[in-house]
């Protein structure tokens, strides 16, 4: 049973109004409490250790939803899920984690996803993070995906992070084969004193394999934030790193993107800019009569979305 | 509408003060189309940043509608129903072209695409675009100019609108302004260009920071042009255009 808490969370995470349809895996507080197939895509609990399988067989178009909530003070969560996506599918994976701490230790969850895209094979990925609660409990959240890119197939990672959690260390490990192609995009806000990190690696293995990792955050209040993008060119690879920060108030944000090719055929390009909002930004939003704080909104919003 | 009264600017930099307007004192009527010319650097922007609340004059006063808006902020100012289109509008990332026609205007569940189509762009073509640097410097021009039509506030300035707008779309842009100039709201343009000079009511021209003159276009633009002969037609293979802003 979902509780009206468990449905506002899992809202939160995976823009889930009750149960949805198709194929999907709720986890609860360390267990899954909800589970369903569907025709050419099985969800089955892993045998010696906590997590799920899901198999999208070959062909196969659809939506999976795999959000978990933590509703309890004091639970830590591992979990691995290994995830693979038959060739030439097509389909919408939806993770996402919400925190609900309402006591005063330690809530925290560590996602282990082991993904493979095969030959021809879309994925689209999106996971939102949440955390809330009374309490002065931690919410903590440390996410690895390890992707395999197969030929000619496309991943798309959306990582989204906005507020309400303490302390996070992402890992992301990715290998792009020939003519497989990779698009990652990160949105992260901290405030207060939390803490992100965000690790990734995508190796171009492949001929005319491409990557592209967008990574934009804003780090306010006293929070610290570290990017360490790393892109590595095997052969004839392209890829591209764009890490865009605002800064506020006391925050520290360290970005250090890093380019690395092994043949002279690969291209690679990096970007990372860090600053405050520009003031003729806000000053051209409050000639339109926003205030100060309506318009540093309205800019933060539009930089995140 | 509007009262400039003993107005000094002065910009402060580090081992000296700037002063950038000196004793302005200008009123500007209801319904009235005005053209604000100078050389560079005369103070023509800085006198518009002014008005708009941007930069606070160091002395003076500003009379708005009857009140004095002089303490008050930017937000204010627009709320009351100043707008300014900027010489150099600004990019950001993340706000799309209809974003900020949103933003601009008062009821935004009206349609923002006239305000596109009336300044050349395609409605299709723009309102989804992000307003960064993936525009031209025209492009960006125009937005602005559409973002201060949407607004349509009761004192409009708009900066140089013509910069970077191609020849063809002269007569549409003159046209544009003309046409959304309401009978009871006040436009100042500030232009070097001869064409917009020559549809206004009123000139007035700013040199070193101080009017040097102010009155009828038709008997202020003929002062104007003595002085703005472009010194380079003795050698000129066109002849023909004795102006200096000769698009040649
Ligand atoms: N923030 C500032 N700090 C110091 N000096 C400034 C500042 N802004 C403008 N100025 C100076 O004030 C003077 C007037 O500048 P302003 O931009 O108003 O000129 P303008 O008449 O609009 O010129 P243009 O035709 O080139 O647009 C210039 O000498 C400029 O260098
Ligand atoms: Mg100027």
């Amino acid at each position: 049973m979902l509780t009206a808490l468990d449905k506002a969370m899992l809202e939160q995470v995976a823009d889930l109004k009750g149960i949805p349809a198709g194929a999907y895996n709720i986890r609860k507080d360390g267990r899954g409490i909800e589970r369903r197939s569907a025709p050419g895509i099985e969800i089955r609990p892993k045998k010696d250790q906590p997590g799920i399988d899901v198999i999208v067989e070959p062909g196969i178009e659809g939506t999976v939803h795999i959000p978990v909530i933590i509703t309890a003070t004091g639970l830590s969560d591992k979990v691995y899920n290994t995830i693979e996506i038959g060739s030439s599918a097509d389909i919408l994976l939806i993770a996402g984690c919400g925190i609900h701490n309402p006591g005063h230790a330690e809530a925290r969850h560590d996602g282990i996803h082991e993904i493979a895209v095969r030959r021809g094979a879309t994925l689209r990925y999106q996971e939102k993070h949440y955390g809330e609660g009374e309490g002065e409990g931690r919410r903590i959240l440390n996410p690895e995906t390890i992707l395999l890119v197969e030929e000619d197939a496309y991943a798309e990672l959306e990582l989204i992070q906005i507020r309400g959690v303490d302390d996070t260390i992402r890992n992301t490990k990715a290998r792009v084969e020939a003519g497989g192609r990779l698009a990652m995009f990160e949105r992260l806000l901290t405030d207060g004193g939390q803490k992100a990190r965000s690790d990734v690696v995508v190796e171009l293995i492949g001929s005319e394999s491409t990557a592209r990792i967008v990574s934009r955050s804003v780090a306010q209040g006293s929070s610290k934030q570290i990017f360490q993008p790393r892109l590595i060119a095997q052969g004839r690879g392209r890829g591209h790193i764009e890490c865009d920060s605002i800064i506020m108030d006391q925050a520290v944000v360290r970005s250090v993107p890093e380019i690395w090719a092994e043949s002279a055929e690969a291209e690679l390009v990096h970007e990372a800019t860090i600053g405050r909002i520009a003031g003729e930004q806000l000053i051209k939003l409050m000639t339109l009569g926003l205030s100060e704080e309506e318009a540093e909104e309205r800019i933060i919003s539009g930089f995140l979305k | 509408m509007l009262e400039l009264k003993d107005l000094e600017l002065k910009f402060f930099t580090e081992d000296k003060e700037i002063i950038v307007l000196k004793k302005i004192n200008l009123v500007f009527e209801k319904g009235i189309i005005y053209a604000l010319t100078g050389p560079n650097g005369s103070g023509k922007s800085s006198l518009a940043r002014m008005i708009m609340g941007i930069h606070r004059p160091t002395t003076g006063q500003i009379i708005y509608k009857g009140e004095e808006i002089t303490p008050l902020g930017i937000t204010e100012r627009a709320r009351r129903g100043i707008g300014y289109a900027f010489q150099h509008p600004a990019r950001f990332k993340g706000l799309r072209v209809t974003d900020i026609l949103e933003i601009a205007m008062e009821h935004p569940d009206n349609h923002e695409c006239p305000y596109l189509r009336e300044m050349g762009l395609c409605p299709d073509d723009y309102l989804d675009r992000p307003l960064d640097d993936s525009l031209s410097g025209g492009e960006i021009k125009r937005i602005e100019v559409a973002t201060l039509l949407a607004q349509d506030p009761d004192l409009r300035i708009l900066d140089e609108p013509e910069a970077g707008i191609d020849l063809w779309s002269f007569e549409q842009l003159t046209a544009v302004i003309a046409r959304s100039h309401r009978p009871d709201c006040t436009t100042i343009i500030i232009s070097h260009q001869e064409r917009i000079l020559n549809m206004v009511d009123e000139i007035i021209l700013l040199e070193e920071g101080t009017v040097a003159m102010h009155g009828a276009r038709d008997r202020v633009w003929p002062l104007i042009r003595e002085s703005t002969r472009c010194t380079c037609s003795r050698d000129c293979p066109e002849r023909g255009n004795f102006y200096a802003d000769c698009p040649r």
